[in-house]
């Protein structure tokens, strides 16, 4: 029989970029028992590769700022399909979550007066953005890294161990969620990497902050680790995932040489002073000011430039605009034949900054050292090429706005794993504070369950049985096919069929064509290596092997629902429904399992949104709701007070069913009121 | 633009192992990872190695190639000939846990030792620094843990003996960086040299001259250090901080 280890936990997060740790430093502080498990090692979680800085309104830079504004841009950000009342904690809570970040030995960027300091970011009416240089999420993660330390410091004082109350597990990776007879989660399952040793980590309450799924596709800014895992986890545990069709694909990825292409160039560029030229040298983006946005963009390159210094009197420039706007700007100028060489555009800061090369080189360090040495470019004297990428998945699972609670009782998730808070469309910077803010929320909802509980859920034998037997199936398949073939197909696929620009044929073709995948996934095979349990010590092709079911399902997810929402809009852009609709924007798409548990298929429902708090609606001006609510919805129109009752009563209807989550949030709406 | 260039890699365990020569594929503008993940998709898909970011910010892919500490992520195919092999090997300092993934938990254990930033009783937000004040930390503050510099210093590159006492190069410039933080109220001036063997450092260099994110490792934070411990009190920061009314606390932090 497999050797299995086990532990016992009161609270398990699974992950350790932003969101994981500040679960965890949470659980820690209330007290919990807590392990922080992930793939990598501990401090490299994809978060360090966040550059551009943490969204938090602060007011430091520009003292007009406030959590209203920040609100209120996140919201257009995501074009008002954001879970509202995560837009609201988040830009309430942001700054606290920062300054607390200082507290535990963070150094950002300082203001003359020596307060953090702030930069532009697109779509953020102010200079938001706390920052270190260009290695914002570095910095993040070492921060919660050391603070972790710092707690097993005060333990190993304390207990004379390190680990007695929060415990890393490095390199570890888990493939089940397990539950028990009652459906409550009772821990989960997984496998040391080093080892190939199973191991069940028994914990009646599971923190999920996996981060995306970046890896289902070709050209992406996301590291190995972006597979899906957690958006995978909760559907196959029972849990639901919300707007799956929300992808975004980053205005500025490299697209050259091809080895690097997808790897992110950040916002930042654009913020100081970049600007994006065609072949033609034309300031392509002044021609694609959407008309929502015609207020608030400059409608010449000289008011633009007036801007950066000057932002209270001008206009900010075009090339500011929200991610999805600035992707879709560039893709059709490449198809228009006006792309730069390798199939990108031009994105230059030469002769941009004041201080010349040197200021480059000073406020772009990471950017400048990746194209010197990926591209052999000199971004101080040469332009650079950048392309769209897949960048962040809007969608993810649904989740109580004020705990983190997912369907699954026991279950919590935070960070990009989770949705809602983006709405359509992610701001730069919102994701860094979203983590802090949400993860702290995880940790402790976490905890409070764990207190309410009366009794700790047992695991029971049959479901470790049957992970273990999931584990093995690539090394007992004869003839099984090479996993790296069918990820490189999978990875195509969605590249071509369900990339920045959607038709329904095409996603037609993708579901037939995840459908043959999901057979050779099933099929595909790996023999045991010389070291570890049973010959799978650091197996990395058994290990893409386990990964590829994640993938194939949240692709299916994807897919579907990008298939179903007929309408563009944020990061779902339809050749063939070209428009925002009012009426879409009503529903939410929600993807579960159904089907043969032993070869399960991502089913769709759609769910209405719950309406917009009336205090908070109540922040914007009538003429700009119009542009995105139907005539119902709109604040003092007739008919509004009763549709906005009649959607409340669907909602509660549909939260009866399906137990914490929406009913949460239903709940949460009345006390508010 | 491709050509097939020959390669030695080395595989095996703690154990024991070889160097196995490969012949693959090379396209324009790769870098060795690039070559090794084609290794695992078409000849060896056991072969292991840690990556994550592939794009030099998460330090997880160091390793030698042809006998120099780096990161396999950022190492551009073009610098060596066509003809010429390349040959790739775990970092020497830490145990071989298979191929080339090395052991590297004596650093997480160092990280453990060091006493953690101490802010005394600052309230959120309160914090006032200058920029000039906070930049020589953020310098240490921009290591992303690849312990290349840790792999190449010949005080543990070959005597495991010493592992025990002394912290490395990442880990004493770690409290360096606490030093220098205009906020942090502890001084560790004496641990650096009585528990973390700043002694042992004899400024060769070798750690400054590898780490990726050019860090100027022994010239602006073990050199300070050893200034700080013989009791040179002129420190310019010491003495901004004093104006800044941030005074440190004068007694020893024990180790952690
Ligand atoms: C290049 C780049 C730049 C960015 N810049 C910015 C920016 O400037 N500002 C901003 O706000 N956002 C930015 N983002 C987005 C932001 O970095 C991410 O959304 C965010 O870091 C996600 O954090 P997380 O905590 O959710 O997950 P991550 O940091 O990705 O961590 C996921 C963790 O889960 C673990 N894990 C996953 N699956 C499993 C499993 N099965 N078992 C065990 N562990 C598992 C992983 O090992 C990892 O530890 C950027 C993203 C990229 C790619
Ligand atoms: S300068 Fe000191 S720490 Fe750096 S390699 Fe030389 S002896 Fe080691
Ligand atoms: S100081 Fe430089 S070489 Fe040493 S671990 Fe940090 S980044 Fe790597
Ligand atoms: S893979 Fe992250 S530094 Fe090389």
């Amino acid at each position: 029989m497999t050797e299995i280890e086990r532990h016992s936990y009161d609270v398990v997060v699974i992950g350790a970029g932003g969101a994981g740790l500040r679960a965890a430093i949470e659980a820690r502080l209330q007290g919990k028992k807590t392990a922080i498990i992930s793939k990598s090692l501990f401090g490299k979680a994809h978060t360090v590769m966040a550059e551009g800085g943490a969204a938090a309104a602060m007011g430091n830079v520009n003292a007009n700022d406030n959590w209203m504004v920040h609100f209120r841009d996140t919201m257009r950000g995501g074009k008002f399909m954001n879970s509202w009342r995560m837009a609201e904690l988040h830009a309430k809570e942001a700054p606290e979550r920062i300054w607390e970040l200082e507290l535990w030995g963070a150094l950002f960027d300082r203001t003359k007066e020596g307060k953090i300091s702030q930069r532009n970011f697109g779509g953020h009416e102010y200079p938001r953005l706390a920052h270190v240089g260009d290695r914002t999420g570095l910095e993040l993660i070492r921060t919660a890294q050391q603070k972790i330390v710092a707690l097993q410091q005060e333990d190993h004082a304390e207990h004379g161990d390190y680990e007695a109350n929060l415990k890393v597990w490095a390199e570890t990776t888990v493939t089940r969620l397990l539950k028990d007879a009652d459906g409550k989660i009772c821990g989960v399952f997984g496998y040391v990497r080093e080892t190939g040793k199973f191991v069940v980590f028994e914990a009646p309450a599971v923190v999920l902050a996996t981060g995306g799924i970046g890896k289902a596709f070709k050209v992406t800014s996301n590291s190995w680790e972006y597979t899906g895992d957690g958006h995978a986890l909760a559907l196959l545990a029972g849990g639901t995932l919300l707007n799956m069709e929300f992808v975004q694909f980053h205005p500025t990825g490299m697209v050259w040489p091809p080895s690097v292409k997808g790897i992110l160039v950040t916002e930042s560029v654009r913020g100081d002073r970049g600007v994006l030229r065609n072949s033609e040298g034309d300031r392509f983006m002044f021609d694609y000011i959407p008309e929502v946005f015609k207020e608030q963009y400059a409608t010449s390159p000289e008011e633009g430039d007036r801007w950066y210094d000057d932002p209270d009197n001008n206009k900010r420039p075009p090339e500011l605009l929200p991610r999805d706007e600035v992707a879709r700007a560039i893709n059709s100028e490449v198809k228009a034949g006006r792309g730069s060489p390798h199939g990108g555009v031009f994105l230059t800061v030469v002769d941009r900054m004041p201080g010349g090369a040197a200021e480059i080189v000073k406020r772009l360090p990471s950017m400048y050292h990746q194209f010197k040495e990926l591209a052999d470019v000199d971004i101080t004297k040469e332009a650079m090429e950048v392309g769209p990428t897949c960048h962040y998945v809007m969608g993810g699972v649904e989740v109580d706005p004020d705990t983190g609670a997912a369907l699954v009782p026991g279950l919590f998730a935070a960070g990009e794993v989770s949705g809602g808070m983006h709405g359509s469309n992610r701001l730069g910077g919102n994701s860094l504070s979203d983590l802090l803010v949400f993860g702290r929320r995880a940790g402790l909802g976490a905890s409070e369950y764990v207190d309410g509980l009366e009794a700790r859920p047992a695991v029971p034998e049959d479901v470790v049985a049957a992970a273990t037997t999931e584990a093995l199936a690539p090394f007992e398949r004869e003839d099984g096919e090479n996993p790296y073939a069918v990820h490189a197909e999978l990875q195509q696929t969605m590249n071509t069929l369900v990339g920045i620009i959607r038709k329904e044929g095409e996603l037609e073709e993708a579901i037939a064509a995840l459908g043959k995948l999901r057979e050779r996934v099933a099929n595909v095979g790996v023999d045991p290596v010389a070291v570890g349990d049973g010959g799978r010590g650091y197996h990395p092709g058994w290990h893409l092997a386990l990964d590829l079911r994640n993938m194939l399902l949240v692709s299916e997810a994807v897919a579907k629902a990008a298939l179903e929402r007929q309408e563009s809009r944020g990061g779902h852009t339809r050749d063939d429904h070209p428009g925002m609709s009012a009426e879409w924007r009503k529903i939410n798409l929600v993807c579960s399992l159904a089907g043969d548990p032993s070869a399960p298929h991502v089913e769709l429902r759609r769910q209405p949104l719950t309406p917009m708090r009336t205090d908070l609606l109540e922040l914007f001006e009538n003429d700009e709701l119009k542009k995105y609510l139907t005539a119902e919805e709109l604040p003092g129109g007739p008919a509004g007070e009763a549709e906005t009752g009649e959607a409340e009563a669907d909602e509660a209807e549909a939260a009866a069913g399906s137990g914490a989550t929406a009913a949460g949030a239903a709940e949460n709406e009345e006390g508010d009121r | 633009m491709s050509y097939e260039a020959k390669f030695k890699v080395w595989r095996g365990d703690d154990g024991d192992g070889e160097l196995t020569d490969y012949t693959v594929e090379v396209n324009e503008g790769e870098v060795v990872l690039d070559i090794i993940h084609r290794l695992q998709a078409t000849q060896a898909p056991d072969l292991a190695v840690r990556w994550n970011c592939k794009a030099g910010k998460c330090g997880s892919c160091s390793a030698e190639v042809n006998g120099m500490p780096r990161l396999l992520c950022m190492t551009r195919m073009s610098t060596f000939e066509p003809d010429e092999t390349v040959t790739v090997t775990p970092v020497r300092t830490f145990p071989v846990i298979r191929d080339l993934v090395t052991d590297v938990s004596y650093n997480y254990q160092k990280a453990r030792e060091i006493p953690s930033f101490d802010p005394g009783d600052a309230k959120p937000g309160e914090l006032r620094m200058q920029q000039v004040d906070v930049e020589r930390s953020q310098e240490f503050r921009k290591c992303i843990e690849c312990f290349l510099c840790q792999n190449v210093c010949h005080v543990i590159r070959d005597h495991d003996e010493n592992k025990e006492e002394y912290a490395g190069p990442r880990f004493l410039m770690r409290i360096g960086e606490l030093e220098m933080h205009p906020a942090d109220q502890a001084d560790r001036r004496n641990i650096a040299q009585d528990d973390h063997g700043l002694g042992f450092c004899n400024i060769t260099k070798c750690c400054t001259e590898v780490c990726p994110e050019h860090i100027k490792i022994t010239d602006n934070a073990l050199i300070p250090m050893k200034e700080r411990v013989v009791g040179r009190k002129y420190d310019p920061v010491v003495w901004l901080g004093s104006k800044l009314g941030i005074v440190k606390k004068g007694q020893d932090t024990p180790s952690a």
